[in-house]
């Protein structure tokens, strides 16, 4: 089922490479938004691709992890219908932006991806495999069988890592991103057609660590994100990867605000920034987790955004942002009956 | 005069140091390792190939204060910032970060001098390191660099480096097994050592234990050379990247395509040796104002934002202002030298896999079709 | 103990045009006193206070910001207190989650009628920051007067 290896990468699926290769020869879309390889066996870079000749450079692996559904809002003032590759979590994202009239459903023709969970290559380097030279087992498995079902966990599956300093194997579940132990399931939410089957990664509560430091005492919650927001380095790029953040222009980058925007100038200014990012996307965030993946300094920023959506759950009501696109949100809905904020003192 | 203190007694070799001034130094912290302030509690990484922050921090930090100004009644008081007047060391700096200080003296340390910098290269001391164990994403060696020689000047530095005392490091190490073995290359380099004489201990008296220590030195330096020769990036090449390029480079197609997967965050900048652009900003502290610099990034909307606009209007030309810089402006305007140094880091933390190397790949992977295209012409006539 | 540290916190406290500032306002025509550590800013409805709004007052050197509107059901715009009472409870939760004492924010309903209401609620939360003491956990060192 493997296309062979390209520049390292792990090729893509047969029967993937062969739909979109169809819709693109028919017309049906205008441009695919998919992977290319990259120069490493961990580095497919998001690209467009408009002919059938550049789908020689096309993959869809293990390491195709971040989301798409961001690039959406500038494909969708293209020309014509933009073919792109969802998983099942960036569907979410894709519902939430449709909501928000961001991104147009008529220029989008969605494949639905499945999902067997995707890998972190900071995962794989904190066990401390470097220099690596190439990856095995980051193909995707996809049976003859319907697509949308799904297969038995990861099990034993393991990924082969040669590196300059010998041979390493990791199993493919220790490399996962942080969001596929907290997966919110694998079926789609929107899209046009299912290819490929997925397989459960979930093994860990979603509010478990955010309950663990609710349970802390003031001082150690203190102590614990002042050590983690003093790494912030203000590149933004937690901010500009996440397709809840969708304004046109932030009021970080705003010229009529004091704000630091791009310096770590005081401990103050990053709590504020990392609140008021999460602030901002509270009752939006569908907890996609690009924020904490794409972070240089590994900050976890989705605790931020899991707060919020916990406290919206058990406040308000269980609520999923991006689970369709016509909910009301949280934020902008009420009930005469809230709790009054004093709660947050009672709760203790 | 080479020297050596085992692994086990380097604490005791930063507590001298810290003594007398203050150290600089790989920490881990929250799971990540960038240089830090040592102290008795600070958990020192030397093993960790790369801090995510470059080093450059030290002497150029992120945000630094320039003046203050204080209002008392009707009356403004300016009050500048002080200069670094002590003395202090970095300890663990890699070669391409050493390097990296180079760029960052052509900009800094030419008229105008930026006197905040050159004041604080005046103080640091610079202890540096060889990669033991040099990672995928590493390419110095396309500049020169010698990652297994981390106290001498690159190779393509020569003739800058003699008017240019400061380049290079003032003392060359080496962490071999359970031993570090330090060698002073400079005259501060010589000082530093002479204070830490009572821990640091002889490699040998006689010319023969010196010469034992020299070969154990050497043989970690060919097992360096050996592994960088087998670094993916490390044949990449940079022909055709000169000022003379310009033009072609400037209107070439292919940043239209290259720019596409940039999220405009500013990671690169923020994580690379040798980024140097600031801007300059005013806090308002509700008694006063403090004026402070803080790294920008060519990625970012705001970046060169004048009264009449923005000169870079897209994120295509904010993109390709960053490669040009490092690879034809730079070099045009600094008789050759890349601000480029190769550590990777850009490499490993951008968040949608884009990086220097992929745009010099797909440069060249042009120019060889092109040429490729040129030649089955010449063919058929 | 030395006396010349005594602590004097600041206090801000946000109130919408229509019902508590009218509180305030009765509270002192009324000649019922709070302590002058209260600094109240006005706003057209509790729902127009954005939390960076909250954040900044820290910033700038508070001690504690309190946010006054009209009780849920009376807001002079219908609806505008049912929405900030949402964004504050979550925000208040997230300033407890990072570990900011959570006694340094408040939300209280006072209504126009209400000035015994806004004189006690005032004095209450005073003493409240009094026992907290200075805010040191959202505070920005620029901004500390030396």
């Amino acid at each position: 089922m493997q296309e062979g290896m390209k520049n390292g990468c792990a090729g893509a699926p047969a029967v993937l490479l062969e739909r979109i290769s169809t819709l693109l020869a028919e017309g049906t879309v205008a441009r695919v938004l998919g992977w290319k390889a990259g120069d490493m066996a961990y580095n497919p870079e998001p690209a467009y691709f408009e002919t059938q000749e550049a789908l020689k450079d096309f993959v869809y692996d293990g390491f195709c992890g971040a989301n798409l559904s961001k690039y959406m809002i500038e494909a969708s003032k293209l020309e014509g219908k933009t073919l792109v590759c969802l998983k099942p979590c960036d569907t979410y994202s894709f519902n939430q932006l449709l909501k928000e009239h961001r991104v147009d459903r008529e220029k989008a023709y969605i494949i639905g991806v499945g999902c067997g969970g995707k890998l972190d290559v900071e995962q794989i380097r904190r066990k401390g495999i470097k220099g690596i030279q190439s990856i095995d087992g980051a193909q995707l498995v996809w049976e003859e069988s319907d697509p949308g079902t799904e297969l038995k966990g990861i099990g034993d599956d393991v990924l082969t890592i040669r590196t300059i300093y010998g041979e390493k194997t990791l199993p493919y579940g220790e490399a996962l991103l942080e969001r596929c132990h907290v997966c919110k399931g694998k079926e789609h939410r929107v899209y046009d057609e299912l290819i490929g089957q997925s397989r459960d990664t979930k093994d860990a509560d979603r509010f478990a660590q955010v309950e663990r430091i609710e349970a802390m005492s003031p001082e150690e919650k203190f102590a614990f994100f002042q050590q983690e927001l003093s790494k912030c380095i203000r590149c933004n790029a937690c901010r500009n990867v996440c397709p809840a953040c969708s304004c046109r222009k932030c009021v970080f980058d705003s010229n009529k605000f004091d704000s630091s925007q791009k310096a770590n100038a005081d401990s103050f200014e990053e709590k504020m920034f990392h609140i008021i990012r999460a602030f901002h996307v509270a009752g939006r965030c569908t907890d996609c987790g690009e924020c904490s993946r794409v972070c240089p300094q590994g900050i976890p920023l989705h605790l931020f955004n899991r707060k919020f959506i916990k406290d919206i759950n058990e406040l308000y009501g269980t609520y999923q942002a991006g689970e369709n696109a016509e909910d009301k949100m949280p934020l902008t809905s009420f009930d005469f009956g809230d709790a009054e904020p004093g709660i947050v003192g009672e709760r203790g | 005069m080479m020297y050596k203190i085992a692994r086990e007694n380097l604490s005791a070799l930063f507590r001298k140091i810290a003594e007398q001034q203050e150290l600089y130094l790989p920490v881990r912290r929250a799971g990540q390792v960038n240089f830090g302030v040592w102290s008795e509690e600070a958990v020192v990484d030397l093993d960790t190939l790369k801090s995510v922050k470059s080093p450059k921090d030290v002497f150029f930090p992120q945000s630094e204060n320039l003046y203050t100004v204080q209002k008392e009644g009707r009356k403004l008081n300016v009050c500048p910032q002080d200069l670094q007047e002590k003395d202090f060391v970095v300890f663990g700096m890699r070669s391409c970060d050493v390097q990296g200080l180079c760029v960052l003296d052509r900009v800094f340390l030419s008229e105008p001098v930026d006197t905040y910098y050159a004041a604080r290269r005046e103080h640091g001391a610079i202890v540096a390191l060889a990669c033991h164990e040099p990672e995928e994403s590493c390419f110095c060696k396309v500049f020169g660099i010698d990652c297994a020689n981390p106290g001498a000047l690159p190779e393509t530095a020569e003739g800058t480096g003699a008017e240019n005392k400061k380049g290079g490091a003032d003392v060359a190490a080496w962490l071999i097994g359970e031993e570090l073995y330090w060698k002073a290359q400079t005259e501060k380099g010589e000082k530093l050592t002479e204070a830490l004489k009572g821990i640091l201990t002889d490699t040998g008296e006689t010319e023969e234990q010196q010469k034992l220590a020299g070969e154990k030195v050497a043989r970690e330096q060919a097992a360096i050379r050996a592994i960088v020769e087998q670094l993916p990036y490390s044949h990449l090449s940079l022909d055709g990247w000169n000022g003379a390029a310009l033009n072609e480079k400037f209107n070439s197609p292919l940043w239209e395509e290259l720019y596409k997967p940039c999220l405009a965050c500013g990671t690169c900048t923020f994580v690379c040796p040798t980024c140097q652009c600031y801007d300059i900003k005013d806090y308002d502290t509700g008694h006063g104002v403090q004026r402070y610099r803080c790294w920008d990034s060519c990625m970012y909307s705001d970046f060169t934002m004048m009264a009449h606009g923005n000169n870079r209007t897209s994120q295509m030309q904010r993109f390709r202002q960053r490669f040009m810089h490092k690879l034809v402006y730079f070099p045009a305007n600094n008789d050759g030298m890349y601000s480029c140094v190769g550590c990777g880091r850009c490499v490993e933390k951008c968040p949608a896999s884009l990086n220097i190397v992929k745009v010099i790949k797909k440069f060249q992977e042009e120019k060889q079709k092109a040429q490729a295209a040129e030649m089955a012409g010449g063919d058929q006539l | 103990m030395p006396m010349k540290d005594e602590f004097k916190p600041k206090i801000v406290a946000f109130c919408c045009n229509w019902c508590s500032y009218a509180g305030a306002d009765l509270a002192g025509s009324s000649r019922l006193t709070y302590p002058a550590d209260v600094k109240i800013i006005r706003v057209p409805c509790s729902c127009r206070v954005n939390p960076m709004f909250i954040l900044r007052a820290f910033e700038k050197g508070a001690d504690g910001v309190i946010l006054c509107g009209c009780h849920p059901g009376d807001c002079h715009y219908s609806t505008g207190n049912y929405y900030a009472r949402r964004r504050m409870t979550l925000l208040f939760s997230m300033l407890d989650y990072l570990g900011v004492e959570n006694g340094r924010t408040r939300v209280e309903w006072v209504s126009a009628a209400e000035g015994v209401k806004f004189s006690q609620t005032m004095n209450e939360f005073v003493e409240k920051i009094h026992s907290l003491g200075k805010n040191v956990r959202l505070e920005d060192l620029r901004c500390r007067k030396e």
